[in-house]
C-alpha cells in the first residue's frame, strides 16, 4: 500500500499489521540539522496522538506523536549514532519506529500522498 | 510535530540587508522586532563555517548611539572606567539597574578620536537603555541615536585575511581595538571584536551603503552569510552570555560571574549603581552563579531545571548543541556549593534527571587576536 501522512508532518507506511513511522522530508527540512532522536522504548503502547518520541535539532526541541494506536515492536537505533539519518533519508534510512496496529481503521483518516502536498504547499 | 504558524506581529522592522538576505536565500524570523534570516545551508554548516572560515552576520537591529558631553554622566550608569578608554579602544561593560541588577550588557568605544564615545547595545533593549541613559545624563550629555547605519559582524579564523584585503589599515588593530576607516567612499566604525569567540570585526555602514559592502566582503569565497541559529551556538560554546536569558534586571554581575567587567577603579570608588550591593556579595560569596554544563544525548534547553540528588539547585539559561562540541552544551545558575567544574549534576528533561557535569567555560577555545 502506499504511504500515508498525517497533518503533523508524519509518515506511515503499512506492511501486513504493522506500520513504519517517519517524519517527512518536509518536516525535516523545517526543523534543520537533527542533532538527537528520543525514541520510546520496544513493548510501549500508545494511542493515537500520544507523544511518542522527541527530535531535537540545533534550533529546538520537538514531539513526534503516534499518528495511530498500537504497540511498538521496533525502533530505528542507527539514529542513536547518526541523527542526521532524519535529514539525509527522512522517507527511508532516517525512520524512527514500527508500531503493531490496534485499529488499522485509524489509516483511513491519515492524508494520502497528493493530499499530503496540498496541505504543506 | 505541531504544525508552526506565522507569527503575528505588526510593523516588523527590516534591516538595510534585508533583500540580500531573501536574495540570497535565508530563511527568516522575528527576532527582536525585526525580519533576521535564521539560517541560510543550515546551523551546522555555518557555524562550523565560521569557525574553519569566515562568516558574515548582520547584526543590524542592534542599537547604535553616539554620547558626546560630560562622560561622568554616562560612566555612572556603566561599570567601565571611561577616563582610561583611550581613543582607538573599546570595553565590554554593563548597563545596571540601582539594585546592582544587569539591565544590559554593551560595547563602548572611542573610535572617533576625541568626539565622544560610541555604544552598541542589545536589539530588545535599545530604546529602554537609550531612554535611560539619556534622562540620566540629561543636560551633561547628548545621546545621538544611530539609527542610518547598518552593522555587521566578520568573524572566523579567516576574517583578518579578508578584511585586510579591502581595509588594511582595520586588519592591523588587535583585539578591542576600534576606529573609522573608509571602503570605497563609506565611513565604517570598525572594532576588532565579536560574539563567536573567533577572531574578526564588527563594522558599522552607512545604511545605503550597507548592501554593496556586504557584497563586496562576501564576494570573498572564504566568507558565507550566517544567521541567527548560528550565533546562537557559537556565542555559547564561547561561554558568552546572551542578554534577557543568561542575565537579566534580576542578576547581578556578581552571579553571572561577569565581575570582571567592572573596572578595578570603579570598585574602589564604589561609584556604579549597586555597587555596595554587588561587592558585598561578592566578598561573601552569591548564593548561586553561572556556571556552564555539558551532558550527553539530548540537549538542554532554556528553563529546564537542574538538580542534584533529586533537589532543585538551579536553572538552565541556555542550551543546545554545540557542533564545535560534537554534544550538548548550556549555561544556568546553580546553587554555588555545585559550581565547582567536574560537579555531576542532573537536568530534568521531559520529566527524566539526565547526568550532565558543571564544565569550564570557554567550551570551546576563544581564539581573539591580541597581536603578534
Amino acid at each position: 500500500m502506499s504511504v500515508k501522512y498525517t497533518k503533523d508532518h508524519e509518515w506511515v507506511k503499512l506492511d501486513g499489521d504493522t506500520v513504519t513511522v517517519g517524519i517527512t522530508a518536509y518536516a525535516a527540512e523545517q526543523l534543520g540539522d537533527v542533532v538527537f532522536v528520543e525514541l520510546p522504548d520496544v513493548g510501549k503502547t500508545f494511542d493515537q496522538g500520544d507523544e511518542m518520541a522527541v527530535v531535537e535539532s540545533v534550533k529546538a526541541a520537538s514531539e513526534v506523536y503516534a499518528p495511530v494506536s498500537g504497540e511498538v515492536v521496533a525502533v530505528n537505533g542507527a539514529l542513536e549514532g547518526e541523527p542526521q539519518k532524519v535529514n539525509e533519508s527522512a522517507d527511508a534510512d532516517g525512520w524512527f519506529v514500527q508500531l503493531k496496529l490496534t485499529d488499522k481503521s485509524q489509516l483511513d483518516d491519515l492524508m494520502d500522498e497528493a493530499a499530503y502536498a496540498a496541505h504543506i504547499s | 510535530m505541531p504544525a508552526t504558524g506565522p507569527e503575528i506581529m505588526t510593523d516588523i522592522l527590516q534591516t538595510p540587508l534585508f533583500d540580500l538576505h531573501v536574495e540570497m536565500g535565508a530563511k527568516m524570523t522575528p527576532f527582536a522586532g525585526y525580519d533576521m534570516p535564521l539560517q541560510y545551508d543550515g546551523i551546522m554548516a555555518e557555524h562550523n563555517h565560521t569557525r574553519e572560515a569566515a562568516g558574515l552576520f548582520d547584526v543590524s537591529h542592534m542599537g547604535q548611539a553616539h554620547y558626546t558631553g560630560d562622560e561622568t554622566a554616562l560612566e555612572k550608569l556603566i561599570t567601565a572606567d571611561l577616563s582610561a578608554l583611550k581613543p582607538g579602544e573599546q570595553k565590554y561593560t554593563l548597563l545596571l539597574n540601582d539594585a546592582g541588577g544587569i539591565r544590559d550588557d554593551l560595547m563602548v568605544s572611542r573610535p572617533f578620536g576625541d568626539d565622544g564615545l560610541f555604544l552598541v547595545v542589545n536589539a530588545a533593549t535599545k530604546a529602554a537603555d537609550f531612554a535611560h541613559i539619556a534622562s540620566k545624563t540629561a543636560g551633561r550629555g547628548e545621546l545621538r541615536l544611530i539609527e542610518d547605519r547598518a552593522l555587521v559582524a566578520l568573524q572566523g579564523p579567516q576574517a583578518a585575511d579578508v578584511f585586510a584585503a579591502l581595509v588594511p589599515e582595520a586588519a592591523k588593530m588587535i583585539f578591542m581595538q576600534c576606529g573609522v576607516f573608509t571602503l570605497d567612499g563609506a565611513d565604517l566604525y570598525v572594532s576588532r571584536s565579536g560574539y563567536t569567540g573567533e577572531d574578526g570585526f564588527e563594522i558599522s555602514i552607512p545604511a545605503d551603503r550597507a548592501a554593496d559592502i556586504s557584497r563586496k566582503i562576501l564576494a570573498d569565497e572564504r566568507v558565507k552569510p550566517i544567521g541567527l541559529g548560528a550565533r546562537d551556538s557559537l556565542r555559547l560554546e564561547a561561554g558568552l552570555c546572551l542578554y534577557g536569558h543568561d542575565m537579566n534586571e534580576e542578576t547581578t554581575p556578581s552571579e553571572a560571574t561577569l565581575m570582571w567587567a567592572i573596572a578595578k577603579p570603579r570598585r574602589e570608588r564604589l561609584d556604579f549603581p549597586g555597587a555596595e550591593k554587588i561587592m558585598q556579595q561578592f566578598a561573601d560569596k552569591p548564593a548561586r552563579k553561572r556556571v556552564g554544563f555539558t551532558m550527553a544525548g539530548a540537549p538542554a534547553r532554556e528553563g529546564a531545571e537542574i538538580t542534584k540528588d533529586g533537589e532543585i539547585i538551579g536553572v538552565v539559561t541556555s542550551g543546545g548543541f554545540g557542533p564545535t562540541m560534537g554534544g550538548p552544551v548550556g549555561m544556568g545558575y546553580v546553587d554555588l556549593v555545585h559550581a565547582l567544574a567536574g560537579t555531576e549534576i542532573e537536568i530534568l528533561l521531559r520529566g527524566k534527571a539526565r547526568p550532565a557535569k558543571v564544565t569550564k567555560m570557554p567550551f570551546v577555545e576563544q581564539r581573539y587576536y591580541r597581536g603578534e
